[in-house]
């Protein structure tokens, strides 16, 4: 659901959706937000990342979409797991999930290409369109 | 006769009990493209049916649609388990059929494979939600655990409570590092093994009896 346009063709657009954005979306709205942003060629940094049930799907829906000449796929990172979970059983219960709680960044997979990561930093390489 | 029914009856209960409880485990086997799943899933089913599950090669997505082999009984130190193996296609996040060209594919064979690919992980991603008891995650021990692939597919693993025991294939290339991956996921066991050589298939065996009994 793009709120402003790019300025030409070759600009590459980055939305960055906060995590209260994402919080009023069901699974699939968040998919669907993911894929058709990511479809058109811009890229989407989350605020808080998806759960494990969310990505599934999200690699499942992907799945079904790529076609030849057309759309590839994804290319997916977020900062690698600690597993130091401080939420623990108690977190589980609560039904907060620390580990969706990451920056993740996902781009069309022929656009973007990841060059670094660390526990702090995603260093990726964006191609115009 | 009301009696014979009757006996009928409770024998066909006691029995429908048993053969639930002997009901195989499903397990699938997942991990990247060319981690060596469908030589480990052969390597396995031919050592205790003699039958293999499907063809390998070296060519990404060669298993594009889950291959099953049912009633696999495994025996490991007084530990009995019967497992369906389903081998599943490679995971991934993108699948170009251009790089099946490199592999002198013509066109149309290299976008039939990658629609097939697609098809296939997408039915792996599905059946991982809603159809596997347990998981065998197998990785090439030669290459960078580290990829994003592997860490979300493991989150999902571990949110479905499902049992994983990690296999670090491919010991015999020069490259293999299991530490590696061990250090990578170190809230799960990893076994080293070459499903290609059949080397420390002992442990990998008496670990799935281990597991998934």
């Amino acid at each position: 659901m793009p709120e402003a346009t790019a300025p030409d063709d070759d600009a590459v657009r980055i939305d960055l959706i906060s995590g209260a954005r994402m919080d009023g979306l069901t699974s699939m709205e968040k998919i669907r937000l993911i894929l058709d942003t990511v479809r058109n060629g811009d890229i989407v940094v989350l605020e808080e990342g998806l759960s494990p049930e969310e990505e599934s799907k999200l690699i499942e829906v992907t799945m079904t979409e790529i076609s030849p000449d057309d759309f590839t796929g994804i290319e997916i990172e977020t900062y690698p797991h600690s597993h130091a979970k401080s939420g623990g059983i108690l977190g589980r219960i609560m039904g907060k999930d620390e580990e969706a709680k990451k920056l993740t960044v996902i781009g069309p997979a022929n656009q973007i290409e990841t060059l670094h990561k660390d526990e702090n930093l995603i260093s990726a390489l964006v191609s115009r369109k | 006769m009301g009696l014979l029914t009757n006996l009928r009856d409770s024998i066909s209960r006691v029995t429908d009990g048993l053969f639930s409880e002997a009901e195989p485990k499903r397990i699938g086997i997942y991990g990247p493209p060319n981690a060596g799943k469908t030589t480990l899933a052969n390597r396995i089913a031919r050592d205790w049916t003699g039958d293999a599950v499907g063809p390998e090669s070296h060519i990404p997505h060669e298993t594009r649609r889950a291959r099953r082999k049912e009633n696999v009984t495994i025996e490991r130190n007084g530990k009995t388990v019967t497992i369906d193996i389903v081998d599943t296609p490679g995971v991934t996040t993108k699948v170009d059929y251009k790089e099946f060209l490199d592999h002198d594919m013509e066109k149309d064979d290299a976008v039939k494979r990658s629609r097939e690919a697609t098809e296939g992980v997408a039915e792996a991603m599905h059946w991982l939600r809603e159809d596997v008891d347990g998981v065998i995650y197998v990785l090439d021990s030669s290459t960078d655990p580290f990829t994003q692939v592997n860490t979300m597919l493991i989150g999902i693993i571990e949110s479905q409570d499902l049992p994983v025991l990690i296999f670090a294939n491919k010991t015999d290339l020069e490259g293999s590092d299991v530490k590696r991956i061990s250090d990578a996921f170190p809230q799960h066991e990893t076994v080293p093994l070459s499903a290609l050589e059949g080397d420390n298939m002992d442990e990998v065996y008496e670990k799935i009896a281990e597991y998934f009994a």
